[in-house]
């Protein structure tokens, strides 16, 4: 074992992952070094989930060889690199409410013999080595749905640790975690390096990654861009490397007019049941034929918003569509006759209906427009706006009536933005709608969204990608824990100021 | 020759034999009524006979009733348990309305309203019944299931304590009062077909339009397939839901009414279970306990499977019990096929797509 490598636990050569149409990742070379919080970083889609995916085991790479401590490795499961001590806790927490905190540590491989009962005496013992581990204060037999969410966030630690993991890889471990509880998991993740266990961390917010990394890679497009000590760096050089100094590629023309504000908010506020803060005093406005992107990280609040407006949440403020006062209690049904329509963010789950024809899926929404007698549909019409609609938005689709599950799920959110339209929308809410759809589907969404503001709409979309932000906005907001932290021209935007923006009062 | 076999097997070559099965499987609950007919035409001499398929059919529309008002709660991915408690219950008060009349004790009287105000009556309470389950559901948030099984035990204890337990008699009424014709609802004939098998067909073909051509009826689908988008997309959730517990409550009525006027009088214990043969007619007739998907012709004829099944059978002279045990099996059955056909129907519409 030669010295250079010595401090290295992980060294990933020459790693590529080809799906069918695209490459995840092209020869990434990645190194782990013992001890250390290792940080990656890339922007959605440079490949970091499915680098760390091959690391844990859940995937195999199609090219490339790990070695793990000088010896070439290779995980078909999970349980293959848990047994070599390299464990993930993912973003969303993997735990049961139901079951007390030994009982989620030890599930699926139970302390048990034969016919005997479980020991549950050795499993509460063997978890509360781990709590002194973890310097927590939390009983084994603790129902879990009693803790806070960051105590859950380390018992998830904890489980990967009771697999005596030696690199842990931890993937956006605070996006749901309040500020005391991001303190809290940095003391853990420095215990746990002094004791000799070394972290990969992968998360958006750039501060916390100063705060805690020694080590930063940078993916791009699948590529590895660069790697770095953390002293040696700043954010603006992070942000360089992660967008490249090619220029951000713009869908809209130059001198582009609006007109008057279709969409006016003033104090909106939304407290949820526990108490939080989700929309913190917001005002804002959009401008007929102005595209406004709102960006923040996950849980600053941009879905919340969109909900807040769409009547969705009982919230508390001014809300003016289309120049009509809309009263706080006034239902989702009567704003969208108003001129406000959603394109929601978890398509599956909120956007459309599966089992439904693509026509239907259309046209829900609009029904009352296309009505003979005020009472029955019109069924020459609707059939009629749907097939413009799937002509207007370049939908490939080889009948109306085939259910939108067997869609591509660009097709899908492009039906789902023609449910939008037949309703006639003032102002257009898009949330996160490029989310899960390929490269071409994306661009036919922004030019789509272009071509709706050249037609007079006010458009309000939501992202945490700061290339698309920059690529069809013309004025750009940045939410932060609830607040709106910026307001800008698009001209006078610079990417280290919105992502130094989004992290404000985190 | 040759050319135009070719020509004409081109598009359809690859998938023709499951295209083929796919059609058999939508069309199924169509087969099995056919099957069903031609099996017992066989087996029963003079089944066919116009004056038994007329009493069939007089015995399928109390089916057919509860079954049709109960698709949309189906459809909506509900369940109502209670339908066959509000037959009871709402042939109880008409009952009750008819030979007790409403008593006013201040006043010493009794008012004995006349059957055309009877019948509105009895339809309101039970579509009054329908919306207390309906509310329940959405504004408690209670679970259908559990909902309807609780107003089932009530409304039937209620329909109990109507007669402490009797039976009214004598529903034709009384001349003096003005109260006659109840029992002209179940036994007189318009061009030869009963009464009650031509509101059938009226009320199948009203609901069948509400599914098909009205902003409910596509609400309910869309409620049934994915509640959280319907919400989103402007579908009044909570009020559709509401009228769809209501219409299934009237639906109910309806069955109760023509139920004791055919039998001229009404027992507290009338329509106990009916709910189950509801619920087998509408899932044989394709629409999914899961949501979203259904057919109010496939109701109607699934009404239709499960009652010239029961009838023949009876014909037959085939015991009780193996009748039941025959339903079952046909029930289970028809469940398996749905499953394979709407797998069949996600690959063919995948297939169609590239």
């Amino acid at each position: 074992m030669s010295q250079a490598n010595a401090d290295i636990v992980i060294r990933a050569e020459k790693i590529s992952m080809i799906y069918p149409g695209t490459i995840a990742l092209n020869e990434v070379d990645y190194r782990v070094y013992r001890g250390k919080v290792n940080v990656i970083i890339g922007e959605n889609g440079a490949g970091k989930s499915t680098l760390m995916k091959i690391l844990a085991g859940v995937q195999q790479p199609s090219k490339g060889t790990i070695y793990l401590n000088d010896e070439a490795v290779s995980f078909q499961h999970t349980r293959d690199a848990a047994a070599k001590g390299i464990g993930m806790v993912h973003q969303e927490l993997n735990l049961f409410g139901n079951l007390t905190v030994a009982e989620n540590i030890f599930l699926g491989r139970e302390k048990q013999r034969g016919l005997l009962p479980l020991d549950t005496a050795e499993q509460h013992r063997v978890t509360a080595e781990l709590m002194a581990r973890l310097d927590q204060d939390i009983a084994p037999s603790e129902l879990l749905s009693n803790l806070k969410v960051g105590q859950q966030q380390l018992i998830e630690i904890a489980k990967a640790l009771a697999d005596e993991a030696d690199v842990l890889i931890l993937d956006e471990p605070t996006s749901a975690l309040s500020k005391t509880e991001v303190e809290l998991l940095f003391k853990v993740i420095r215990d746990l390096t002094a004791q000799g266990v070394s972290i990969i961390y992968i998360s958006h917010r750039l501060e916390e990654l100063m705060a805690i990394g020694d080590y930063i890679t940078i993916l791009r497009d699948g590529h590895f861009q660069s790697e770095a000590q953390v002293k040696d760096i700043d954010v603006p050089w992070i942000v360089r490397e992660m967008l490249g100094s090619d220029p951000v590629s713009t869908f809209l023309k130059p001198g582009r007019e609006f007109g008057e504000p279709v969409l006016n908010v003033k104090n909106i506020k939304l407290i949820n049941e526990m108490g939080h803060t989700l929309v913190d005093d917001v005002s804002m406005n959009v401008k007929s034929g102005e595209i406004v992107g709102v960006y923040g990280l996950m849980g600053a609040g941009r879905t919340e918003l969109m909900e807040c407006l769409l009547g969705l949440q009982e919230y508390s403020g001014e809300v003016e569509i289309a120049g009509h006062k809309v009263p706080a209690k006034m239902d989702t049904s009567e704003r969208i006759k108003l001129g406000i329509c959603l394109v929601p963010e978890d398509r599956k789950k909120n956007g459309i209906f599966p089992i439904s024809s693509v026509s239907n899926n259309m046209t829900i929404s609009s029904l009352w427009r296309r009505l003979k007698h005020r009472f029955s549909i019109d069924e020459k019409a609707e059939a009629e706006a749907v097939t413009s609609a799937i002509g207007d938005l370049s939908i490939k689709v080889s009948s109306p009536d085939i259910e939108i599950r067997a869609l591509s799920g660009g097709n899908q959110q492009k039906v789902v933005i023609g449910r939008t339209l037949l309703t006639s929308p003032k102002v257009l809410l898009l949330d996160e709608p490029t989310r899960g759809i390929d490269i071409g589907a994306k661009s036919d969404v922004f030019n789509m969204m272009v071509t709706l503001s050249e037609q007079g709409i006010g458009v309000l979309f939501s992202t945490s990608d700061l290339k698309e932000i920059m690529a069809v906005s013309d004025r750009i907001l940045v939410m932060s824990g609830g607040k709106l932290t910026a307001n800008i021209l698009r001209s006078e935007a610079t990417e280290s100021a919105l992502v130094s923006a989004s992290a404000q009062g985190l | 020759m040759k050319i135009s076999q070719n020509m004409a097997s081109q598009p359809s070559s690859v998938f023709s034999g499951e295209s083929l099965l796919l059609l058999a499987l939508k069309m199924r609950t169509f087969i099995a009524l056919f099957l069903i007919l031609a099996f017992f035409t066989f087996m029963v001499p003079g089944f066919l006979a116009a004056s038994s398929v007329i009493i069939m059919v007089k015995h399928i529309a109390i089916n057919a009733f509860l079954a049709l008002g109960i698709t949309f709660v189906i459809i909506t991915a509900g369940i109502d348990l209670s339908i066959g408690a509000i037959l009871g219950f709402c042939g109880m008060v008409a009952g009750w309305l008819i030979t007790k009349g409403i008593v006013l004790p201040m006043f010493g009287i009794a008012i004995f309203p006349s059957v055309w105000l009877i019948v509105p009556i009895v339809l309101v309470i039970g579509g009054l019944i329908g919306a207390v389950n309906g509310i329940l559901i959405t504004r408690y948030n209670v679970a259908p299931f559990i909902c309807t099984l609780g107003t089932m035990y009530v409304v039937r204890g209620a329909s109990m304590l109507l007669s402490g337990g009797e039976t009214f008699t004598g529903l034709s009424g009384n001349e003096q009062l003005g109260n006659t014709g109840f029992e002209l609802i179940g036994s007189a004939k318009l061009l030869g077909l009963p009464y009650a098998i031509w509101m059938m067909f009226i009320l199948a073909g009203v609901i069948a339009y509400i599914a098909k051509r009205t902003q409910f009826g596509r609400h309910v689908f869309a409620i049934g397939d994915n509640e959280h988008s319907a919400e989103l997309s402007g579908v009044k959730v909570r009020s559709v839901k509401v009228w769809v517990y209501t219409i299934s409550g009237f639906c109910a009525a309806i069955a109760g009414i023509v139920v004791s006027s055919q039998l001229v009088a009404s027992h507290p214990a009338t329509g106990v279970s009916f709910e189950m043969n509801a619920i087998a007619a509408v899932v044989l007739g394709g629409t999914s306990l899961a949501g979203g998907r259904g057919t109010i012709m496939g109701t109607l004829i699934g009404a239709f499977v499960i009652g010239i099944l029961a009838d023949g059978l009876v014909m037959m002279g085939v015991s009780e019990f193996w009748q039941m045990v025959i339903k079952g099996v046909v029930i289970i059955l028809a469940v398996i096929i749905d499953q394979k056909q709407s797998r069949l129907q996600h690959k063919a519409a995948i297939v169609q797509q590239k």
